[in-house]
Protein backbone atom coordinates (compact mmCIF):
# COMPACT_ATOMS: atom_id res chain seq x y z
CA UNK A 1 0.00 0.00 0.00
CA UNK A 2 1.60 3.37 -1.30
CA UNK A 3 0.85 5.74 1.70
CA UNK A 4 1.20 8.78 0.29
CA UNK A 5 -1.54 8.04 -2.25
CA UNK A 6 -4.10 6.96 0.04
CA UNK A 7 -3.21 8.89 3.12
CA UNK A 8 -5.87 11.34 1.72
CA UNK A 9 -8.46 11.14 4.82
CA UNK A 10 -12.15 11.29 3.37
CA UNK A 11 -13.33 11.38 6.74
CA UNK A 12 -11.83 13.66 9.58
CA UNK A 13 -12.26 13.81 13.58
CA UNK A 14 -10.63 16.82 14.39
CA UNK A 15 -10.65 17.16 18.24
CA UNK A 16 -13.30 16.24 19.21
CA UNK A 17 -15.41 16.54 22.80
CA UNK A 18 -18.22 15.76 24.11
CA UNK A 19 -19.70 16.17 27.25
CA UNK A 20 -22.90 15.10 29.46
CA UNK A 21 -23.43 16.98 32.37
CA UNK A 22 -19.68 15.49 34.26
CA UNK A 23 -18.70 13.11 32.22
CA UNK A 24 -16.65 13.20 29.01
CA UNK A 25 -18.13 10.61 26.92
CA UNK A 26 -15.66 11.40 24.03
CA UNK A 27 -12.42 12.81 24.87
CA UNK A 28 -9.93 14.95 22.44
CA UNK A 29 -10.69 12.20 19.60
CA UNK A 30 -8.97 12.89 16.42
CA UNK A 31 -9.33 10.20 13.83
CA UNK A 32 -8.51 10.04 9.76
CA UNK A 33 -10.58 7.58 7.70
CA UNK A 34 -8.50 7.34 4.33
CA UNK A 35 -10.09 6.60 1.09
CA UNK A 36 -11.19 3.49 0.18
CA UNK A 37 -10.09 2.17 3.80
CA UNK A 38 -11.30 -0.80 5.54
CA UNK A 39 -11.00 1.12 8.90
CA UNK A 40 -11.65 -0.53 12.25
CA UNK A 41 -12.85 0.82 15.46
CA UNK A 42 -12.97 -0.84 18.70
CA UNK A 43 -12.62 -0.91 22.17
CA UNK A 44 -14.31 -2.26 25.42
CA UNK A 45 -18.15 -1.85 26.27
CA UNK A 46 -18.35 1.83 26.79
CA UNK A 47 -15.38 3.51 25.25
CA UNK A 48 -17.73 5.84 23.90
CA UNK A 49 -17.97 4.21 20.43
CA UNK A 50 -21.64 4.69 19.90
CA UNK A 51 -21.27 8.33 20.73
CA UNK A 52 -18.44 8.86 18.45
CA UNK A 53 -20.72 7.24 15.56
CA UNK A 54 -23.31 9.87 16.73
CA UNK A 55 -21.16 12.85 16.81
CA UNK A 56 -20.21 11.96 13.39
CA UNK A 57 -23.22 11.41 11.92
CA UNK A 58 -24.78 14.61 13.47
CA UNK A 59 -26.96 13.16 15.99
CA UNK A 60 -25.13 14.60 18.17
CA UNK A 61 -23.68 17.89 18.34
CA UNK A 62 -19.90 18.24 19.77
CA UNK A 63 -19.21 20.10 23.01
CA UNK A 64 -15.97 20.88 21.12
CA UNK A 65 -14.54 19.97 17.56
CA UNK A 66 -15.30 19.13 14.29
CA UNK A 67 -15.93 17.07 11.88
CA UNK A 68 -14.66 17.05 7.84
CA UNK A 69 -16.11 15.30 5.39
CA UNK A 70 -13.88 15.39 1.98
CA UNK A 71 -12.06 18.79 3.25
CA UNK A 72 -15.45 20.29 3.54
CA UNK A 73 -16.80 21.18 7.66
CA UNK A 74 -19.95 19.47 8.43
CA UNK A 75 -19.63 19.79 11.91
CA UNK A 76 -22.85 22.27 11.89
CA UNK A 77 -25.25 20.11 9.03
CA UNK A 78 -28.11 17.96 10.50
CA UNK A 79 -27.90 14.23 9.77
CA UNK A 80 -29.99 13.89 6.63
CA UNK A 81 -27.62 17.21 4.72
CA UNK A 82 -24.19 14.83 6.04
CA UNK A 83 -26.13 11.87 4.23
CA UNK A 84 -27.07 13.92 1.21
CA UNK A 85 -22.98 14.12 1.03
CA UNK A 86 -22.30 10.58 0.92
CA UNK A 87 -21.52 10.14 5.40
CA UNK A 88 -24.03 6.80 5.97
CA UNK A 89 -24.30 4.66 8.70
CA UNK A 90 -25.98 1.52 10.04
CA UNK A 91 -27.25 0.33 12.95
CA UNK A 92 -26.47 -1.93 15.55
CA UNK A 93 -29.83 -2.91 16.23
CA UNK A 94 -32.14 -2.89 12.70
CA UNK A 95 -33.50 0.55 12.18
CA UNK A 96 -35.99 -0.56 9.80
CA UNK A 97 -39.36 0.66 7.92
CA UNK A 98 -41.03 -2.59 8.95
CA UNK A 99 -44.33 -2.33 7.46
CA UNK A 100 -42.96 -1.86 4.14
CA UNK A 101 -41.36 -4.39 1.73
CA UNK A 102 -37.69 -4.70 0.99
CA UNK A 103 -38.45 -3.70 -2.68
CA UNK A 104 -40.28 -0.53 -1.38
CA UNK A 105 -37.80 0.16 1.37
CA UNK A 106 -35.09 0.50 -1.26
CA UNK A 107 -37.27 2.56 -4.17
CA UNK A 108 -37.82 4.95 -1.38
CA UNK A 109 -34.23 5.50 -0.40
CA UNK A 110 -33.04 5.47 -3.68
CA UNK A 111 -35.79 8.23 -5.03
CA UNK A 112 -34.76 10.19 -2.17
CA UNK A 113 -30.83 9.58 -2.82
CA UNK A 114 -31.47 10.91 -6.50
CA UNK A 115 -32.96 14.12 -5.52
CA UNK A 116 -36.63 12.61 -6.51
CA UNK A 117 -37.75 12.14 -2.40
CA UNK A 118 -40.83 15.21 -2.92
CA UNK A 119 -41.85 13.58 -6.44
CA UNK A 120 -45.70 13.58 -5.56
CA UNK A 121 -46.87 13.26 -8.17
CA UNK A 122 -45.47 10.34 -10.38
CA UNK A 123 -45.90 6.34 -9.07
CA UNK A 124 -42.79 5.31 -6.49
CA UNK A 125 -40.74 3.18 -9.03
CA UNK A 126 -42.34 4.70 -11.87
CA UNK A 127 -38.46 5.65 -12.32
CA UNK A 128 -36.85 2.84 -14.60
CA UNK A 129 -33.70 4.08 -13.08
CA UNK A 130 -34.76 3.65 -9.54
CA UNK A 131 -35.96 0.20 -10.17
CA UNK A 132 -33.00 -1.44 -11.72
CA UNK A 133 -30.84 -0.23 -8.95
CA UNK A 134 -33.70 -1.59 -6.59
CA UNK A 135 -33.02 -5.27 -8.73
CA UNK A 136 -28.73 -4.73 -8.25
CA UNK A 137 -29.15 -4.20 -4.60
CA UNK A 138 -31.90 -6.91 -4.02
CA UNK A 139 -29.69 -9.21 -5.68
CA UNK A 140 -26.17 -8.51 -4.06
CA UNK A 141 -28.16 -8.70 -0.48
CA UNK A 142 -29.34 -11.97 -1.20
CA UNK A 143 -32.72 -10.13 -0.68
CA UNK A 144 -34.83 -10.95 -4.02
CA UNK A 145 -36.88 -13.91 -2.83
CA UNK A 146 -37.96 -11.84 -0.38
CA UNK A 147 -38.33 -8.60 -1.84
CA UNK A 148 -42.20 -8.49 -1.58
CA UNK A 149 -42.20 -9.41 2.06
CA UNK A 150 -43.43 -7.03 4.75
CA UNK A 151 -39.91 -6.45 6.56
CA UNK A 152 -41.17 -7.18 9.96
CA UNK A 153 -41.66 -10.95 8.54
CA UNK A 154 -38.43 -11.21 7.28
CA UNK A 155 -35.90 -13.52 9.45
CA UNK A 156 -33.18 -12.00 11.46
CA UNK A 157 -30.23 -12.41 8.72
CA UNK A 158 -32.04 -11.03 6.21
CA UNK A 159 -33.08 -7.77 8.10
CA UNK A 160 -29.78 -7.68 9.17
CA UNK A 161 -28.59 -7.34 5.11
CA UNK A 162 -31.50 -4.97 4.33
CA UNK A 163 -30.28 -3.00 7.18
CA UNK A 164 -27.11 -2.54 4.75
CA UNK A 165 -28.33 -2.29 1.91
CA UNK A 166 -30.79 0.50 2.65
CA UNK A 167 -27.37 2.19 3.13
CA UNK A 168 -25.32 1.21 0.71
CA UNK A 169 -28.58 2.39 -0.88
CA UNK A 170 -27.72 5.65 -0.47
CA UNK A 171 -24.81 6.01 -2.45
CA UNK A 172 -22.22 6.35 0.32
CA UNK A 173 -18.69 7.85 0.25
CA UNK A 174 -18.35 7.30 3.86
CA UNK A 175 -20.01 3.77 5.14
CA UNK A 176 -20.20 3.62 8.80
CA UNK A 177 -20.97 -0.32 10.21
CA UNK A 178 -22.19 -0.49 13.81
CA UNK A 179 -21.73 -4.12 14.49
CA UNK A 180 -23.03 -5.72 11.31
CA UNK A 181 -23.06 -9.43 12.25
CA UNK A 182 -23.94 -8.78 15.86
CA UNK A 183 -27.01 -11.27 16.56
CA UNK A 184 -26.88 -13.21 13.89
CA UNK A 185 -26.85 -16.42 14.31
CA UNK A 186 -24.47 -18.69 12.78
CA UNK A 187 -26.39 -19.99 9.75
CA UNK A 188 -26.91 -16.58 8.42
CA UNK A 189 -23.98 -15.24 9.69
CA UNK A 190 -21.84 -16.67 5.89
CA UNK A 191 -24.06 -14.92 3.52
CA UNK A 192 -23.70 -11.74 5.52
CA UNK A 193 -19.80 -11.92 6.27
CA UNK A 194 -19.55 -12.62 2.40
CA UNK A 195 -21.71 -9.40 1.46
CA UNK A 196 -19.49 -7.12 4.05
CA UNK A 197 -16.29 -8.73 2.55
CA UNK A 198 -17.81 -7.43 -1.15
CA UNK A 199 -18.50 -3.89 -0.57
CA UNK A 200 -17.56 -1.54 -3.50
CA UNK A 201 -13.60 -0.73 -2.80
CA UNK A 202 -14.28 2.87 -3.44
CA UNK A 203 -16.38 3.29 -0.15
CA UNK A 204 -14.78 3.55 2.57
CA UNK A 205 -15.57 2.01 5.26
CA UNK A 206 -15.60 2.66 9.00
CA UNK A 207 -15.99 -0.47 10.94
CA UNK A 208 -17.25 -0.68 14.74
CA UNK A 209 -17.20 -4.54 15.72
CA UNK A 210 -16.84 -6.68 18.79
CA UNK A 211 -16.14 -9.82 16.74
CA UNK A 212 -12.39 -10.15 16.34
CA UNK A 213 -12.34 -12.43 14.37
CA UNK A 214 -14.12 -10.09 11.38
CA UNK A 215 -12.15 -7.16 12.04
CA UNK A 216 -8.94 -9.00 11.59
CA UNK A 217 -10.27 -10.44 8.43
CA UNK A 218 -11.79 -7.08 7.26
CA UNK A 219 -9.89 -4.05 8.56
CA UNK A 220 -6.73 -2.71 7.50
CA UNK A 221 -6.49 0.15 9.62
CA UNK A 222 -7.40 -0.30 13.32
CA UNK A 223 -8.47 2.59 16.21
CA UNK A 224 -8.51 1.50 19.89
CA UNK A 225 -10.73 3.46 22.16
CA UNK A 226 -10.65 3.47 25.37
CA UNK A 227 -12.57 5.93 27.94
CA UNK A 228 -13.94 7.99 25.31
CA UNK A 229 -10.55 8.73 23.88
CA UNK A 230 -8.30 7.38 21.47
CA UNK A 231 -6.09 4.59 22.81
CA UNK A 232 -3.43 3.99 19.83
CA UNK A 233 -4.08 3.12 15.83
CA UNK A 234 -1.90 1.99 13.39
CA UNK A 235 -2.32 -1.93 11.55
CA UNK A 236 -4.10 -5.10 12.83
CA UNK A 237 -0.72 -6.40 13.07
CA UNK A 238 0.66 -3.58 15.22
CA UNK A 239 -2.46 -3.62 17.08
CA UNK A 240 -2.39 -7.07 17.47
CA UNK A 241 1.14 -6.97 19.22
CA UNK A 242 0.60 -3.82 21.22
CA UNK A 243 0.81 -5.02 24.88
CA UNK A 244 -0.89 -2.08 25.94
CA UNK A 245 -4.05 -2.91 23.97
CA UNK A 246 -3.66 -6.53 25.32
CA UNK A 247 -4.04 -5.36 28.82
CA UNK A 248 -6.78 -3.00 28.25
CA UNK A 249 -8.55 -4.02 25.74
CA UNK A 250 -8.37 -8.01 26.17
CA UNK A 251 -8.01 -7.63 29.66
CA UNK A 252 -11.37 -6.05 29.67
CA UNK A 253 -12.82 -8.82 27.71
CA UNK A 254 -11.32 -11.74 29.71
CA UNK A 255 -12.91 -9.50 32.93
CA UNK A 256 -16.24 -9.86 31.47
CA UNK A 257 -16.24 -13.48 30.53
CA UNK B 1 -37.97 -5.04 -15.00
CA UNK B 2 -39.98 -7.25 -12.06
CA UNK B 3 -39.15 -4.55 -9.76
CA UNK B 4 -40.63 -2.13 -11.64
CA UNK B 5 -43.86 -3.73 -12.07
CA UNK B 6 -44.03 -4.87 -8.89
CA UNK B 7 -43.79 -1.59 -7.51
CA UNK B 8 -46.19 -0.08 -10.10
CA UNK B 9 -48.53 -2.90 -9.37
CA UNK B 10 -49.42 -1.65 -6.42
CA UNK B 11 -50.98 1.63 -7.17
CA UNK B 12 -53.13 0.27 -9.72
CA UNK B 13 -57.17 -0.11 -9.15
CA UNK B 14 -58.74 -2.94 -7.78
CA UNK B 15 -61.32 -3.89 -9.26
CA UNK B 16 -63.96 -2.93 -6.84
CA UNK B 17 -62.90 0.97 -6.70
CA UNK B 18 -65.15 1.62 -9.64
CA UNK B 19 -67.52 -0.41 -8.14
CA UNK B 20 -67.59 1.84 -5.08
CA UNK B 21 -68.05 5.10 -6.46
CA UNK B 22 -69.92 4.11 -8.84
CA UNK B 23 -72.65 2.94 -6.42
CA UNK B 24 -71.94 6.11 -4.60
CA UNK B 25 -72.84 8.45 -7.63
CA UNK B 26 -76.06 6.51 -8.18
CA UNK B 27 -77.64 6.45 -4.68
CA UNK B 28 -78.67 10.09 -5.18
CA UNK B 29 -80.68 9.22 -8.32
CA UNK B 30 -82.03 5.62 -7.72
CA UNK B 31 -82.71 5.96 -3.53
CA UNK B 32 -83.36 10.45 -3.68
CA UNK B 33 -84.13 9.25 -0.01
CA UNK B 34 -80.48 9.07 0.91
CA UNK B 35 -79.12 11.70 -1.34
CA UNK B 36 -78.70 14.15 2.27
CA UNK B 37 -77.10 11.18 3.76
CA UNK B 38 -74.36 10.90 1.51
CA UNK B 39 -73.67 14.50 1.10
CA UNK B 40 -73.19 14.17 5.11
CA UNK B 41 -70.75 10.95 4.18
CA UNK B 42 -68.93 12.27 1.57
CA UNK B 43 -68.39 15.36 3.53
CA UNK B 44 -67.09 13.38 7.06
CA UNK B 45 -65.43 10.80 4.61
CA UNK B 46 -63.11 13.85 2.60
CA UNK B 47 -62.39 14.38 6.56
CA UNK B 48 -61.38 11.72 7.57
CA UNK B 49 -59.02 10.99 4.78
CA UNK B 50 -57.79 13.92 5.40
CA UNK B 51 -56.68 12.63 8.78
CA UNK B 52 -55.76 9.64 7.79
CA UNK B 53 -52.72 11.68 5.58
CA UNK B 54 -51.40 12.69 8.79
CA UNK B 55 -52.36 9.82 11.44
CA UNK B 56 -52.00 6.35 8.58
CA UNK B 57 -48.99 7.77 6.75
CA UNK B 58 -47.47 10.24 8.76
CA UNK B 59 -47.71 8.94 11.97
CA UNK B 60 -49.38 12.22 13.67
CA UNK B 61 -52.38 11.93 16.19
CA UNK B 62 -54.47 14.42 16.53
CA UNK B 63 -57.11 15.09 18.51
CA UNK B 64 -57.76 18.73 16.92
CA UNK B 65 -58.72 18.07 13.58
CA UNK B 66 -62.01 19.81 13.56
CA UNK B 67 -59.79 23.13 13.88
CA UNK B 68 -59.13 23.04 10.41
CA UNK B 69 -62.70 22.03 9.34
CA UNK B 70 -64.22 24.29 11.12
CA UNK B 71 -62.19 27.25 9.96
CA UNK B 72 -62.72 25.81 6.46
CA UNK B 73 -66.91 25.89 7.23
CA UNK B 74 -66.78 29.96 8.79
CA UNK B 75 -64.06 30.94 5.68
CA UNK B 76 -66.42 29.58 3.20
CA UNK B 77 -69.59 31.10 5.31
CA UNK B 78 -67.75 34.55 5.72
CA UNK B 79 -66.63 34.60 2.01
CA UNK B 80 -70.48 34.06 0.90
CA UNK B 81 -71.63 36.62 2.98
CA UNK B 82 -69.31 39.39 2.32
CA UNK B 83 -67.58 38.69 -1.04
CA UNK B 84 -69.10 36.34 -3.39
CA UNK B 85 -71.96 33.93 -3.06
CA UNK B 86 -69.59 31.59 -5.77
CA UNK B 87 -69.52 28.26 -4.11
CA UNK B 88 -66.07 27.10 -6.16
CA UNK B 89 -64.50 30.46 -5.32
CA UNK B 90 -65.44 30.16 -1.84
CA UNK B 91 -63.94 26.12 -1.69
CA UNK B 92 -60.90 27.54 -2.96
CA UNK B 93 -60.12 30.24 -0.64
CA UNK B 94 -61.67 27.57 2.31
CA UNK B 95 -58.86 25.48 1.07
CA UNK B 96 -55.83 27.92 1.20
CA UNK B 97 -57.20 29.28 4.72
CA UNK B 98 -56.98 25.85 6.21
CA UNK B 99 -53.82 25.08 4.35
CA UNK B 100 -52.29 28.15 5.90
CA UNK B 101 -53.70 27.05 9.32
CA UNK B 102 -52.08 23.62 8.65
CA UNK B 103 -48.97 25.33 7.59
CA UNK B 104 -48.58 27.65 10.77
CA UNK B 105 -49.97 24.47 13.16
CA UNK B 106 -47.37 21.73 11.81
CA UNK B 107 -44.44 23.70 13.47
CA UNK B 108 -46.63 22.39 17.13
CA UNK B 109 -45.96 19.08 16.18
CA UNK B 110 -42.48 18.16 14.64
CA UNK B 111 -41.10 17.52 18.34
CA UNK B 112 -42.90 15.57 20.96
CA UNK B 113 -44.14 12.66 21.60
CA UNK B 114 -47.65 11.05 20.99
CA UNK B 115 -49.47 12.16 24.31
CA UNK B 116 -47.98 15.80 23.78
CA UNK B 117 -49.20 16.23 20.18
CA UNK B 118 -52.66 14.88 21.31
CA UNK B 119 -52.35 18.06 23.69
CA UNK B 120 -51.44 19.97 21.46
CA UNK B 121 -53.90 19.47 18.32
CA UNK B 122 -57.02 19.52 20.25
CA UNK B 123 -55.75 23.09 22.45
CA UNK B 124 -55.23 24.70 18.81
CA UNK B 125 -58.85 23.28 18.08
CA UNK B 126 -60.35 25.06 21.53
CA UNK B 127 -58.40 28.00 21.06
CA UNK B 128 -60.14 28.53 17.56
CA UNK B 129 -63.84 27.24 19.30
CA UNK B 130 -63.04 30.15 21.55
CA UNK B 131 -61.99 32.74 19.03
CA UNK B 132 -65.49 31.37 16.83
CA UNK B 133 -66.97 32.55 19.76
CA UNK B 134 -65.83 35.77 21.33
CA UNK B 135 -65.22 37.55 18.00
CA UNK B 136 -69.26 37.98 17.49
CA UNK B 137 -68.83 40.95 15.16
CA UNK B 138 -67.33 38.35 12.74
CA UNK B 139 -68.64 35.17 13.63
CA UNK B 140 -72.24 35.52 14.98
CA UNK B 141 -70.85 34.29 18.37
CA UNK B 142 -72.76 31.37 19.38
CA UNK B 143 -75.43 32.08 16.91
CA UNK B 144 -73.06 31.54 14.15
CA UNK B 145 -73.65 32.38 10.66
CA UNK B 146 -77.39 31.47 8.99
CA UNK B 147 -79.23 32.24 5.85
CA UNK B 148 -76.38 31.87 3.61
CA UNK B 149 -77.68 31.36 -0.41
CA UNK B 150 -74.85 29.80 -2.41
CA UNK B 151 -75.40 30.74 -6.27
CA UNK B 152 -75.85 27.37 -8.26
CA UNK B 153 -72.86 24.92 -8.81
CA UNK B 154 -70.96 25.22 -11.75
CA UNK B 155 -72.87 27.95 -12.57
CA UNK B 156 -76.55 25.74 -13.80
CA UNK B 157 -77.22 23.64 -10.81
CA UNK B 158 -79.49 25.44 -7.84
CA UNK B 159 -79.28 23.72 -4.09
CA UNK B 160 -82.35 22.40 -3.58
CA UNK B 161 -83.79 20.73 -0.13
CA UNK B 162 -83.55 16.84 -1.56
CA UNK B 163 -80.07 17.36 -1.67
CA UNK B 164 -79.21 15.97 -4.39
CA UNK B 165 -77.63 18.81 -5.54
CA UNK B 166 -75.66 18.97 -2.71
CA UNK B 167 -74.93 15.36 -2.72
CA UNK B 168 -73.18 15.58 -6.07
CA UNK B 169 -71.14 18.26 -5.12
CA UNK B 170 -69.80 16.59 -2.18
CA UNK B 171 -68.91 13.72 -4.09
CA UNK B 172 -67.69 15.35 -7.03
CA UNK B 173 -64.77 17.56 -4.73
CA UNK B 174 -64.52 13.92 -2.95
CA UNK B 175 -63.70 12.07 -5.72
CA UNK B 176 -61.17 14.71 -6.88
CA UNK B 177 -59.05 15.22 -3.74
CA UNK B 178 -59.25 11.34 -2.42
CA UNK B 179 -57.53 10.98 -6.24
CA UNK B 180 -54.91 13.87 -5.28
CA UNK B 181 -54.37 11.75 -1.89
CA UNK B 182 -54.41 8.43 -3.58
CA UNK B 183 -51.45 9.94 -6.06
CA UNK B 184 -50.13 11.94 -3.23
CA UNK B 185 -49.47 8.40 -0.86
CA UNK B 186 -48.36 6.38 -3.93
CA UNK B 187 -45.88 8.54 -4.72
CA UNK B 188 -41.68 8.53 -3.11
CA UNK B 189 -43.00 11.38 -1.04
CA UNK B 190 -45.80 9.27 0.02
CA UNK B 191 -43.34 6.59 0.87
CA UNK B 192 -41.18 8.72 2.62
CA UNK B 193 -43.93 9.45 4.97
CA UNK B 194 -44.68 6.22 5.76
CA UNK B 195 -40.77 5.77 6.64
CA UNK B 196 -41.21 8.47 9.07
CA UNK B 197 -44.00 7.00 10.51
CA UNK B 198 -42.47 3.70 10.69
CA UNK B 199 -38.50 4.66 12.08
CA UNK B 200 -38.43 8.44 12.24
CA UNK B 201 -34.38 7.76 13.33
CA UNK B 202 -33.57 6.14 10.20
CA UNK B 203 -35.49 7.91 8.16
CA UNK B 204 -33.42 10.63 8.85
CA UNK B 205 -30.48 8.33 8.53
CA UNK B 206 -31.11 7.73 4.97
CA UNK B 207 -31.63 11.62 3.94
CA UNK B 208 -35.00 12.37 4.29
CA UNK B 209 -35.73 15.73 6.02
CA UNK B 210 -38.07 14.45 7.82
CA UNK B 211 -39.52 18.03 9.39
CA UNK B 212 -39.80 19.53 5.76
CA UNK B 213 -42.01 16.54 4.99
CA UNK B 214 -44.54 16.83 7.59
CA UNK B 215 -44.80 20.11 7.66
CA UNK B 216 -45.64 19.52 3.91
CA UNK B 217 -48.11 17.02 4.55
CA UNK B 218 -49.73 18.61 8.00
CA UNK B 219 -50.80 21.66 5.37
CA UNK B 220 -52.10 19.51 2.66
CA UNK B 221 -54.48 17.65 5.19
CA UNK B 222 -55.50 20.62 6.86
CA UNK B 223 -56.44 22.37 3.08
CA UNK B 224 -58.01 19.34 2.41
CA UNK B 225 -59.96 19.32 6.14
CA UNK B 226 -60.94 22.93 5.47
CA UNK B 227 -62.10 21.73 1.46
CA UNK B 228 -64.45 19.16 4.17
CA UNK B 229 -65.51 22.47 6.02
CA UNK B 230 -66.57 24.16 3.33
CA UNK B 231 -68.28 21.91 1.69
CA UNK B 232 -70.57 21.47 5.14
CA UNK B 233 -71.36 24.93 5.34
CA UNK B 234 -72.15 25.73 1.38
CA UNK B 235 -74.84 22.48 1.40
CA UNK B 236 -76.23 23.02 4.77
CA UNK B 237 -76.29 26.91 4.38
CA UNK B 238 -74.82 27.83 7.09
CA UNK B 239 -71.67 27.79 9.88
CA UNK B 240 -71.63 27.29 13.58
CA UNK B 241 -69.88 26.86 16.95
CA UNK B 242 -70.57 23.22 16.02
CA UNK B 243 -67.83 22.53 13.39
CA UNK B 244 -65.21 23.37 15.69
CA UNK B 245 -66.42 21.40 18.98
CA UNK B 246 -63.91 17.95 20.20
CA UNK B 247 -66.24 15.06 19.61
CA UNK B 248 -66.23 16.22 15.34
CA UNK B 249 -62.28 15.31 15.99
CA UNK B 250 -62.86 12.41 18.18
CA UNK B 251 -65.76 11.09 15.64
CA UNK B 252 -63.45 11.14 13.11
CA UNK B 253 -60.74 8.96 15.34
CA UNK B 254 -63.80 6.65 16.01
CA UNK B 255 -64.07 6.22 11.99
CA UNK B 256 -60.75 5.61 11.63
CA UNK B 257 -60.73 2.92 13.76
CA UNK B 258 -63.41 1.64 12.12
CA UNK B 259 -62.19 1.49 9.14
CA UNK B 260 -58.23 1.33 9.18
CA UNK B 261 -55.77 3.90 9.34
CA UNK B 262 -53.18 3.60 6.45
CA UNK B 263 -54.93 2.91 3.49
CA UNK B 264 -56.98 6.22 2.65
CA UNK B 265 -60.24 4.03 1.81
CA UNK B 266 -60.62 3.80 5.86
CA UNK B 267 -61.60 6.92 6.39
CA UNK B 268 -64.43 6.34 3.80
CA UNK B 269 -65.83 3.21 4.97
CA UNK B 270 -65.40 4.25 8.77
CA UNK B 271 -67.43 7.41 7.67
CA UNK B 272 -70.13 5.32 5.83
CA UNK B 273 -70.22 2.81 8.84
CA UNK B 274 -70.29 5.09 11.02
CA UNK B 275 -73.04 7.68 9.40
CA UNK B 276 -75.30 4.40 8.79
CA UNK B 277 -75.19 3.43 12.45
CA UNK B 278 -75.75 6.66 13.72
CA UNK B 279 -79.27 7.16 11.19
CA UNK B 280 -79.90 3.16 12.02
CA UNK B 281 -79.75 3.54 15.61
CA UNK B 282 -80.91 7.08 16.00
CA UNK B 283 -84.16 6.29 15.04
CA UNK B 284 -84.36 2.87 16.50
CA UNK B 285 -83.64 4.93 19.97
CA UNK B 286 -83.09 8.35 20.19
CA UNK B 287 -81.95 8.40 23.39
CA UNK B 288 -79.76 5.40 23.52
CA UNK B 289 -77.60 5.30 19.90
CA UNK B 290 -74.69 6.21 21.30
CA UNK B 291 -74.74 2.87 23.59
CA UNK B 292 -74.67 0.82 20.70
CA UNK B 293 -72.25 2.53 18.67
CA UNK B 294 -70.23 2.22 21.87
CA UNK B 295 -70.91 -1.38 22.26
CA UNK B 296 -69.68 -2.00 18.41
CA UNK B 297 -67.08 -0.34 18.73
CA UNK B 298 -65.52 -2.34 22.12
CA UNK B 299 -66.65 -5.45 19.94
CA UNK B 300 -64.75 -4.36 17.09
CA UNK B 301 -61.80 -3.42 18.88
CA UNK B 302 -62.08 -7.08 21.05
CA UNK B 303 -62.70 -8.93 18.12
CA UNK B 304 -60.32 -7.46 15.75
CA UNK B 305 -61.82 -5.78 11.95
CA UNK B 306 -60.46 -8.60 9.96
CA UNK B 307 -61.90 -11.17 11.80
CA UNK B 308 -65.24 -9.23 12.49
CA UNK B 309 -65.53 -8.45 8.78
CA UNK B 310 -64.59 -11.95 7.74
CA UNK B 311 -67.41 -14.49 9.59
CA UNK B 312 -65.51 -17.57 7.43
CA UNK B 313 -63.08 -17.59 9.96
CA UNK B 314 -65.11 -18.08 13.09
CA UNK B 315 -65.62 -21.59 12.41
CA UNK B 316 -61.99 -21.99 11.87
CA UNK B 317 -60.26 -23.25 14.81
CA UNK B 318 -58.47 -20.48 16.69
CA UNK B 319 -54.60 -21.37 17.49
Amino acid sequence: MSDAADSVPVLSARGLIKKFGGITATNNVTLDVRRGARHALIGPNGAGKTTLINLLTGVLTPTEGRVVLQGEDISGLAPHERVRRGLVRTFQINQLFVSMTPLETLALVISQQRGRGATFWKPLGGDAEVARRCEELLAQFHLSEVMNQRTEYLAYGKRRLLEIAIALACEPRVLLLDEPVAGVPAGEREELLQTVAALPADVSVLLIEHDMDLVFSFADRMTVLVNGGVLTEGSPEEIAANEEVKAVYLGHEVAHG
Amino acid sequence: MQAQQTLIRSNRFRPWEPVLWLAALAIPVLLPHYALIVNEIAIVALFAVSLDLVLGYAGIVSLGHAAFFGLGAYTAALFCKHVSPDPHLGLLVAIAASALLGLAASFTVLRGSDLTRLMVTLGVALILLELANKLDWLTGGTDGIQGLVFSPVLGLFEFELTGRVASYYSLGVLLILFFVARRLVNSPFGATLQAIRDNRLRAMAVGIPVHARLVSIYTVAGGMAGAAGALFTQTSGFASLDVFEFHRSADLMLMLVVGGTGWLYGGVVGAIVFKLMQDALSSITPQYWTFWLGLFLVVLVLVGRDRLFKPWTWIRRGR
